[in-house]
């Protein structure tokens, strides 16, 4: 551990779509990168939000001002690599502290080569993408510096998020198996839309076989693992290209299978029932956002990173193809649907997190419900 | 599910006097519960015997009962109020302890009052140590991780002495059960400190318990603030993460908010054990507070203790996150949940979510021990600051930086020029926690320390270590910089640097600075504490400033009054500043003012976002408030600055601020100048003619002599410009005079030491008053118990006065007027006098809000501090009579004659202190200030509240027992009648030889016994001291001899203290308590709230 001087770091800029700028210092690798600029407002768990595949293509505002203070270790990631296309930060930590901690977040930024900014007042930006919506934007250092109208001309012509297809460049293209942690009770096919590691260890510690199987999974290859259930996991995009998993899951809800869903999970569960999705302004991105389990009446507090919802009735039972249908889970900040739960057959999601990895565990009772579908099916 | 149905009122306990560890925040706590509790539209009764709380306003409950939190007085209260409900989880362990007793009694059956926001057991839980421990092991057996650290339960000296053994030997730490703030805890090394630390805590302890553990000196310091509602709905509101490891006090702690080195991994395993442990204990509604330590090489979690009920903590965690924990529990308490109660700044989201933060929160304990010089001022688990500062900055150096100069002490600021000193010299001193060690830390980095001997020698983590090389190497930077380029000025701004500390790194003044920092345009912005790091907008405007880019400061129409707070609670200047800024704002905002109020203290209701229109949580120095002034004068128009209200800390920026064009209102500097200068003092009592005692200044100890031999012997000595007595002395003779001069590191050139004549045996009166230039309102004339000599903060007083007639208070009436005309005061002034034979002189004048204020206003129910703001902002004394502010008619010095009597007493800290060998401090008064709080006993007559103001300080007045009596020669005779007295109520009087035989030529018997130094009898007979000790006293009478220094009668104050036996350090308060003794051997003593006092009071003046 040695402590590094004051040297001055190279230039950067963070450019809006809109013509916003705000000048910082570079973070991590020089260069440039572009992506859809979201804010997360945790606290803790930069290791595994960077890694978090459903921040593809997202430049990731830190609203927290002190990061890289636990340095960066060899359990916490969740996934093979950091996915989000840039992140943005404050005051960044010059040493690692902590006894997990193998190397710095600043250099594994650099080795990953995700291009960052320091030094900007994430706290305007944040309050901006609070009142204008979340948008594109890049962030230029060293050689990729121009002059500002150059700089957003090019942000300009980057695609947009709605109408993104990212989950297949993020999704395991090879099928691989986590074993059951003891004795093993279940099988479930869980489908990768860009899976984070901490939910087949969840289940895997519930005694379930977890098969991860490739976001490209046919019918076929779900059921070719005999599974008791299946999952379809979070994921990246825009849930209204997501065809292919929308009519994998369709074929599952047929076959009445428990089923469970995370996230883009939930919004593809959302779509096979017939509801729509949209974007948010600003999404939910954070660690404490209050849930309410509407069979229960608690409050939980979950883990969120969601830019879409799924667009159904608050008030009232729906009917779907697959039988009545309701929402299970509204998120008391806004009223946005949380989880969704059919009511003559085996299957629900949620649109949180309750895998957790980084955010409370609040929500972890979830994997057990989806033990109790399986075991209801098996009895 | 909403409110409950069935609850229709509820008392409410408040905490009593500010001690050390239990102080301003249970106002803060308290006054929104009540006021929470009051707009659900219940009757709240409320029981606090400390009057300068904003709690113990009359507004804030319907029934305010200003008697003593004893369970006699609040059974009481409970047989004449009955209360559907007892609310105990807002006072502290006080009201807490208590509720158990009261519970235990059968009283709270036998009136059928419901516990609400706690259980009995749940408590029991929380605070047996031992039944924490099996929660902690339950919820091990859950979830899989926390645990306890090794321990062992004793009852007695043997049980410790075996304890040792089974865990293994020294270092073990001692924790006695149910005492507050870790009173008599502590680190025992070796056999003769366990004896000491235990013997103590066994005393200490109610239920003579205490605990050896294992010691975890070193590890990572952690506490979780919770709530949970009545359906299982659980959130943590903040963490806390202490910057000084394990070892220290977390009130003693600097500490920073959020967790700072915390992966999420180990952060939710926190939350994970916090939220079963709540749980496990039972707390079915409301907050408590959890800590932990967390081992810095592999992480293993120690559970140290819960509290189940709002703290300090807890406290600092709404202010530091902008969630309201007392209101929130207050509103869960009588029925709601979590979801229900909406988000006060945000409106739209609800209670039920965790807050998160896009700042740093750095608290800074702020110390006394220059009042208490024998006092060991090594840091441990007794905590021992009596106050402290909270800053918000966007990174932890700029609130570390903002903090440390909040504390408003010299040296509390990082200095970065002068020889540092000596390294390895610097990290042995290190080694040890004491106030100040970050200073000691950041030089001996600039001495050339490495981040790893930083660390060696005191553990502090890593991250913080380099933080403040950080800090350092900005500081390096600036002084090395051949030009104040603007990108290196604002990254120093950015990190926390003030004016000042660039002033001085680049041998400049700070007016310079500060021009040249405007010049370049590097100004501070105001950021919004949000409860959501911006993810919603927020209604509350709670702003702290950053070197950031984008302001929130919205514009606004109305006239704002910026008020400037008092900082961080200190002795001589605490709640009772609070109480006045508070009381301005209301008063403000009901005339039709935008109320701004800037204050860095978070226990306080000051720092409250509700209180004021808006609330800048900033250091209280000439920089940051002439930002603050900048920042609002670009939102709106500015009607005025109020700096009289919040004690020494605003009046001393009223000149600066003046001559940097910001508009002060009320007294104007030069008047203020005009009562603290000596010189312009002395010429306005003169043109007055009214009499100071003799006076002189000087520089050496040749000079102070000539001015003594000139006066004549006993002199009063100080230092000048000093606060709370600072350093005061009473100099019988040439040899102490010559030593003190000595002694004193204060006395300069420019420092003078001022002699006063010492007035021997005169009556003290302190006067409070309105001025509005034309006409004076007395609002208060407060006779002291204590004769002078005896610093006013600690003196008992009496109000109305008790032995003062018409005369008296028509000649300090007009002494007042002359003294408030000749200053110039626009608003309160309060003056002391003393009453010496038959001249009356004035001691001093202060053209500001006193310690009293809220005592007097409380004790004659009009509120001065209010009309004081108007005052100052222009209405006339007649105009605010017409309003009905003030009384249409009279004032405080025309009382009708069956006003109340209102006692205040002190209340003194020497339990806390112990001096390096382990023994406690003395306990003598004298012309320093030492008391950190006080309470109010109001009865019809004398005695009664004097009895009551005792029993709201100390416990009880005995009424039957023994007393022991040993007086100074000087004494003797006033002694007599007192000591007759006693006798005739059945008391037993013990006494040493030479106070015997007096008493036995007055015919009083008394037994002799032996002092200390005679040692014990060849029978066994005892010495008093023993006897203190073995409990067979009851009640001490002990003058001291002079003052100063190790004196006679210091074993048995401090066996006194120890054993909490009611000691009399005065003949004035022996006169006292034998009238209060006398009251409450007659008949029963009845409980009335303010309110009806208040009716009776304003009945009587129509």
């Amino acid at each position: 551990m040695t402590t590094s001087t004051r040297g001055a770091q190279a230039p950067a800029v963070l450019v809006l779509e809109d013509g916003r700028t705000f000048r910082g210092r570079a973070y991590g690798a020089v260069g440039e990168t572009f992506g859809e600029a979201v804010f997360s407002t945790g606290m803790t768990g930069y290791q595994e939000t960077l890694t978090d595949p459903s921040y593809d293509r997202q430049i990731v505002v830190a609203t927290a001002p002190q990061i890289g203070n636990t340095g960066w270790n060899d359990e916490d990631d969740e996934s093979s690599r950091i996915w989000v296309s840039g992140y943005v930060v404050r005051d960044p930590a010059r040493i690692p502290s902590n006894w997990r901690a193998k190397r710095s977040l600043d250099d594994e930024l650099v080795a990953q080569g995700v291009v960052g900014i320091s030094g900007i007042d994430t706290r305007a930006l944040t309050r901006h993408l609070r009142e204008r919506g979340s948008m594109r934007a890049g962030v230029f250092s060293g050689e990729a510096l121009a002059p500002e109208a150059e700089l957003v001309a090019r942000v300009q012509a980057q695609p947009q998020m709605k109408g993104a297809s990212l989950y297949e460049e993020v999704a395991t293209k090879e099928p691989y198996v986590v074993p059951a942690i003891g004795e093993k009770k279940f099988t479930v096919a869980a489908v990768d839309l860009g899976i984070k590691g901490m939910t087949p260890h969840r289940m895997a510690e519930r005694g379930i076989e977890v098969h991860v199987l490739p976001a490209t999974a046919t019918v076929e290859d779900v059921y070719a693992v005999a599974p008791d259930g299946v999952f379809f996991s979070n994921g990246p995009g825009d849930p209204a290209t997501a065809d292919g998993p929308v009519a994998l899951m369709t074929a599952v809800l047929e076959r009445k299978t428990p089923l469970f869903g995370i996230c883009f999970g939930n919004q593809i569960l959302g779509r096979a029932l017939g509801f729509g999705t949209y974007k948010l302004k600003y999404g939910h991105r954070g660690i404490n956002q209050p849930v309410q389990d509407r069979t229960t009446g608690k409050v939980e507090v979950t883990a969120h990173n969601h830019g879409f919802a799924v667009d159904a009735p608050l008030d009232k039972v729906s009917e779907t193809p697959f039988g009545r249908a309701e929402v299970s889970h509204v998120c008391l900040n806004d009223d946005v649907v949380e989880g969704l739960r059919l009511l003559d057959q085996p299957a629900f999601s949620v649109q949180y997190h309750p895998e957790a990895a980084a955010g409370p565990h609040d929500a972890a009772y979830l994997f057990d419900r989806f033990v109790t579908l399986m075991e209801a099916e098996r009895a | 599910m909403p409110k409950r149905t069935d609850i229709q009122s509820v008392l409410v306990i408040g905490s009593g006097p500010i001690v050390i560890g239990q102080a301003a925040e249970f106002d803060y706590s308290g006054t929104q519960a009540c006021r929470i509790l009051k707009a659900e539209g219940l009757r709240v009764i409320l029981v606090n015997s400390n009057p300068a709380t904003i709690m113990t306003d009359p507004e804030i409950a319907d029934a305010t009962y200003v008697e003593p939190i004893t369970p006699e007085f609040v059974e009481k209260i409970i047989a004449k109020e009955r209360p559907d409900a007892l609310l105990p989880t807002l006072g502290g362990q006080t009201a807490l302890n208590t509720a158990i007793s009261m519970h235990e009694q059968g009283v709270l059956e036998k009136y059928n009052v419901e516990l609400i926001g706690a259980n009995v057991e749940a408590i029991h839980k929380g605070e047996d140590r031992d039944l924490f421990k099996g929660v902690v092991e339950a919820v091990k057996a859950k979830i899989g991780y926390g645990e306890s650290a090794r321990s062992v339960i004793c009852h007695s000296m043997e049980d410790v002495l075996q304890g040792v053994e089974t865990l293994g030997g020294y270092p073990v730490v001692v924790r006695p059960s149910f005492t507050m703030g870790g009173a008599g805890s502590g680190f025992a090394h070796d056999e003769e400190e366990l004896r000491r630390i235990a013997g103590q805590g066994l005393t200490l302890s109610p239920t003579t318990e205490v605990l050896l553990e294992e010691s975890i000196l070193g590890w990572k310091e952690y506490e979780l603030e919770l709530m949970r509602d009545k359906h299982d709905n659980v959130v943590v509101v903040c963490s806390i993460e202490n910057f000084d490891p394990m070892g220290v006090h977390t009130g003693d702690s600097i500490t920073v908010a959020p967790a700072m080195t915390l992966t999420d991994r180990e952060y939710q395993r926190l939350r994970d054990i916090g939220i079963a442990i709540i749980r496990e204990v039972g707390v079915d509604t409301g907050g408590c507070n959890i800590q932990f330590a967390v081992n810095p090489d592999d992480g293993r979690i120690i559970v140290i203790e819960m509290n189940p009920r709002v703290s300090r903590s807890s406290a600092l965690a709404s202010k530091a996150t902008g969630f309201p924990i007392a209101k929130i529990a207050a509103r869960l308490a009588v029925g709601y949940t979590l979801d229900e109660i909406p988000n006060d700044i945000t409106e739209k989201t609800p209670a039920s979510f965790e807050p998160t933060l896009d700042y740093v929160v750095v608290k800074a304990p702020r110390f006394a021990f220059e009042k208490f010089p024998s006092a060991d001022s090594t840091l441990t688990t007794t905590m021992k600051s009596v106050g402290e500062a909270m800053a918000i900055g966007r990174n932890f150096p700029e609130a570390l930086q903002k903090a440390l100069r909040s504390l408003e002490k010299k040296g509390s600021q990082f200095a970065f020029t002068g020889e540092p000193g000596d390294k390895a010299e610097l990290l042995r001193e290190a080694v040890r926690p004491t106030d100040g060690r970050i200073n000691t830390v950041m030089q001996a980095i600039r001495a050339g320390a490495t981040p790893e001997e930083v660390f060696d020698a005191t553990k502090i983590d890593p991250w913080f270590v380099d933080q403040l090389f950080l800090i350092k190497e900005i500081a390096d930077e600036l002084a090395g910089a051949e030009k104040l380029e603007p990108e290196l000025l604002a990254e120093a701004k950015r990190h926390g640097f003030s004016d000042a500390q660039i002033a001085e790194l680049r041998g400049l003044r700070e007016d310079v600075v500060r021009e040249v920092r405007h010049a370049l345009g590097v100004r501070p912005v105001y950021k919004t504490v949000d409860t959501c790091a911006a993810e919603f907008a927020a209604k509350t405007p709670y702003f702290y400033s950053s070197y950031d880019e984008e302001t929130e400061v919205a514009p606004r129409e109305k006239p704002a009054v910026i008020i400037l707070g008092s900082g961080p609670n200190r002795i001589g200047q605490g709640i009772e500043f609070d109480y006045s800024c508070v009381h301005a704002s209301f008063a403000l905002s009901d005339a039709g003012y935008e109320t701004v109020m800037v204050n860095c203290n978070p226990e306080t209701v000051s720092t409250d976002y509700d209180t004021s229109d808006r609330l800048y949580f900033e250091p209280l120095t000439l920089e940051d408030v002439l930002e603050i002034v900048h920042a609002e004068s670009l939102a709106g128009p500015i009607a005025g600055v109020v700096v009289q209200l919040g004690g020494q800390t605003p009046l001393g920026l009223s000149q600066a601020l003046k001559d940097n064009g910001v508009p002060v209102v009320g007294t104007s500097p030069e008047a203020i100048h005009a009562a603290e200068d000596r010189g312009a003092f002395g010429r306005v009592l003169e043109e007055a003619g009214l009499p100071a005692p003799k006076h002189g200044t000087a520089t050496t100890f040749a000079g102070a002599k000539k001015i003594a031999d000139e006066i004549g012997y006993p002199v009063l000595v100080r230092p000048s410009y000093v606060l709370g007595g600072r350093g005061m002395e009473i100099v019988y003779d040439e040899a102490r005079l010559e030593a003190y001069i000595a002694e004193s590191t204060e006395i300069s050139p420019t420092r003078p030491v001022l002699v006063d004549r010492f007035l021997d045996d005169a009556i003290e009166i302190d006067v409070d008053a309105l001025y509005d230039g034309e006409e004076l309102y007395l609002g208060g004339v407060m006779e002291h118990i204590e004769e002078a000599g005896i610093h006013s903060g600690d003196s008992a007083c009496a109000l109305p006065p008790i032995t003062l007639g018409g005369f008296d208070i028509k000649r300090l009436r007009a002494s007042t007027e002359a003294i408030a005309k000749g200053v110039g005061v626009r608003g309160l002034i309060n003056i002391q006098f003393a009453m010496a034979g038959d001249i009356l002189y004035v001691l001093e004048a202060n053209p500001r809000a006193s310690r009293t204020v809220p005592f007097t206003s409380k004790a004659t129910a009009v509120p001065l501090a209010k009309a004081a703001a108007r005052i100052s902002l222009g209405a006339t004394i007649a105009e605010l009579r017409a309003e009905g502010l003030l009384p249409k008619a009279g004032d405080g010095g025309t009382l009708p004659l069956d006003a109340p009597i209102s006692v205040k007493e002190a209340v003194m800290p020497w339990s806390r202190f112990r001096d390096v060998h382990g023994r406690g401090v003395d306990t003598v008064l004298g012309p320093e200030m030492r008391s950190t709080g006080e309470v109010m006993g109001i009865d019809a007559v004398f005695g009664t509240a004097y009895a009551k103001s005792q029993a709201g300080a100390y416990g009880p007045l005995p009424t039957k027992g023994r007393a022991f009596i040993s007086v100074a020669n000087r004494d003797k005779r006033s002694m007599i009648f007192p000591a007759r007295e006693l006798v005739a109520h059945g008391f037993e009087l013990l006494a040493t030889s030479g106070t015997a035989e007096v008493l036995k030529r007055n015919g009083i018997n008394a037994t002799i016994v032996r002092k200390l130094s005679e040692g014990e009898g060849p029978d066994g007979e005892k010495t008093i001291v023993q006897l203190i000790h073995d409990g067979q006293v009851d009640l001490i009478v002990n003058t001291p001899y002079g003052t100063g220094g190790r004196l006679d009668g210091y074993e048995i104050r401090t066996a006194a203290v120890a054993r909490g036996v009611p000691c009399l350090t005065t003949v004035q308060a022996l006169a006292a308590a034998v009238q209060g003794i006398d009251a409450l051997n007659h008949g029963d003593v009845g409980v009335r709230s303010l309110q009806e006092h208040a009716e009776h009071l304003t009945a009587a003046r129509d």
